[in-house]
């Protein structure tokens, strides 16, 4: 049996009145970059608070790692890696004092952790900058930060909200490589919320959210495959089309 | 296992939050300079005006200055609560919050060691203030330096756990403002920090009542007693009251199903 990352199962929630997402299904497998697409209000962003447990889902079901998100929240949040759209490191604090700080919420010692930040700060290219103020780095220096802090505690699936947003070309090429190489190498499961088409590469999974609900998920491959549209541009355009302010 | 998680947990939020008042230099004295403008230039020029009769736990008439103290301790433990608040309120706005609640550990054991944490910078600021008082000549038993000190923890998680509440219900920064000018004012100006309750009560009933059931009344008395050795088991039953209160309220508030943020929603797309 194939190992689930991440599962939601006709996932509902409302504002009051206003529904932000409508019955939404889909899986995450390990070893796959699944790509959320959709455009500003389709609930990527209530989607991402429901999966880190922000709020609680009335209707649906969330389950990480066959952990029950609600029944089962401190199993099910310890395998999760987050990096949110927003910087969420603290600017006053080195990198390392950064790092630290998220090791120990997540119980790892102050040896284990700091073997665990030179790991992944090496990968990062980031190591002889631990020293730093975050404050004193640019924008895409932050984010190799923060998903260096993100995959600390060894998560099973990476949550990556809108992570490129302001950042230039070469800074989001390297990010959008490094997720794929850990995917690929490590076997992470990746869930990617973006309106960037060129951030998709071709063997990624995706999902289209649009007004709440999903129009549409699988491999890129066989949804091109089975539309008969050309990229996943066009996969967007059509599926979102009227939508766009 | 699980409690080796908990105290590291703890002791990285405590951590975090000394750091980030060590780096912030003129937070400190920021929070210095109010209770230090109060005592040397508000106090000082109500001396004349306000006679003060002996009453517990003074024995003798006592100055203006040494009366107000205690309140000036309540004031720097109220606003660090409201600012240990309002830093909530922020990191929820940035993002950093979020970074918090997504660990794997109970809700409210993470507002548990917020609020020790913020705890901890409130009473290092209030020994500050004493170090100061006391050059100034406001000198209590040396005993009293040590009395005072779970008193003013408890007084300090008691209104930060106020804070914290307030701040479940807050879900902008802009709105806080206003809720500061709601809460701090009256709750510092009603109750027994700047005047005694007999010589409230000399001026309006009404206004004696509200005093002396305000919990910041009652923390500032449960201060006022221990600084001279003395034990306010009213003051302590009503402060340990009001901090589960509160407590209570802000943990329900910060609550994933039922909280108010759930029905504020927090949806940036």
């Amino acid at each position: 049996m194939t190992e689930i990352a991440l599962a939601v199962e006709n996932l509902s929630f409302a504002y009051g009145a206003k529904k932000a997402l409508d019955a939404v299904s889909f899986k995450v497998q390990p070893g796959e970059c699944t790509i959320l697409l959709g455009p500003n209000g389709a609930g990527k962003s209530t989607l991402f608070s429901l999966i880190t447990r922000l709020y609680d889902a009335r209707e649906g079901r969330i389950e990480l790692c066959r952990f029950d998100l609600k029944k089962q929240s401190l199993q099910a949040l310890a395998r999760l890696g987050v990096v949110f759209q927003q910087t969420t490191l603290d600017p006053d604090l080195s990198v390392t004092q950064n790092l630290r700080y998220h090791a120990a919420l997540h119980g790892i010692g102050r040896k284990a952790a700091d073997k665990r930040i030179q790991e992944e700060l090496e990968r990062l290219a980031m190591f002889e900058r631990r020293g730093e103020k975050v404050r004193q780095l640019n924008g895409g220096h932050k984010r190799r930060v923060e998903i260096a802090r993100a995959l600390l505690h060894k998560p099973s699936l990476l949550l990556l909200d809108e992570p490129t947003v302001g950042l230039d070309m070469p800074s989001r090429q390297a990010i959008v490589s490094h997720v794929h190489d850990l995917v690929s190498q490590q076997n992470l499961a990746v869930l990617w919320a973006t309106h960037l088409i060129d951030e998709i590469a071709a063997d990624d999974s995706l999902i289209v959210l649009h007004k709440g609900q999903v129009k549409a998920s699988g491999k890129l491959s066989e949804i091109l495959q089975s539309t008969g549209w050309a990229d996943p541009g066009q996969v967007f355009q059509k599926l979102t089309q009227g939508s766009q302010a | 296992m699980r409690l080796l998680h908990y105290w590291r947990a703890t002791i990285g939020i405590v951590g975090r939050e000394l750091l980030r008042f060590l780096h912030q230099r003129e937070r400190f004295v920021s929070a210095l300079v109010r209770p230090l403008v109060w005592l040397f230039v508000f106090a000082a020029g109500f001396r004349a005006a306000l006679g003060i009769a002996i009453a517990p736990p003074y024995e003798t008439y006592i100055l203006y200055e040494v009366y107000i103290t205690p309140g000036l301790l309540g004031m720097i433990l109220l606003f660090n609560g409201m600012q240990s608040s309002l830093s909530m309120v922020y990191d929820r706005e940035m993002g950093s919050m979020r970074m918090l609640m997504v660990c794997p550990l109970p809700r409210w054991f993470l507002l548990c060691s917020k609020l020790i944490a913020g705890t901890a910078v409130g009473v290092l600021q209030s020994y500050a203030f004493l170090g100061i008082a006391w050059l100034y000549d406001i000198q209590a038993p040396l005993m009293g330096y040590v009395w005072i000190l779970p008193a003013l923890v408890l007084a300090g998680m008691m209104l930060g756990a106020l804070g914290l509440l307030l701040s479940s219900f807050i879900k902008q920064l802009e709105n806080f403002a206003g809720v500061m000018n709601f809460v701090i004012f009256p709750l510092f100006f009603m109750s027994t920090a700047l005047y005694p309750l007999w010589k409230i009560k000399e001026s309006s009933e009404i206004l004696h009542t509200l005093a002396q059931y305000n919990p910041f009344s009652q923390a500032v008395e449960l201060i006022r007693f221990a600084l001279y050795e003395q034990f306010n088991q009213q003051a302590l039953l009503f402060t340990v009251a009001a901090f589960l209160l509160f407590m209570g309220a802000a943990i329900l508030g910060y609550n994933p199903s039922k909280g108010m943020m759930v029905k504020k929603g927090g949806g940036g797309d």
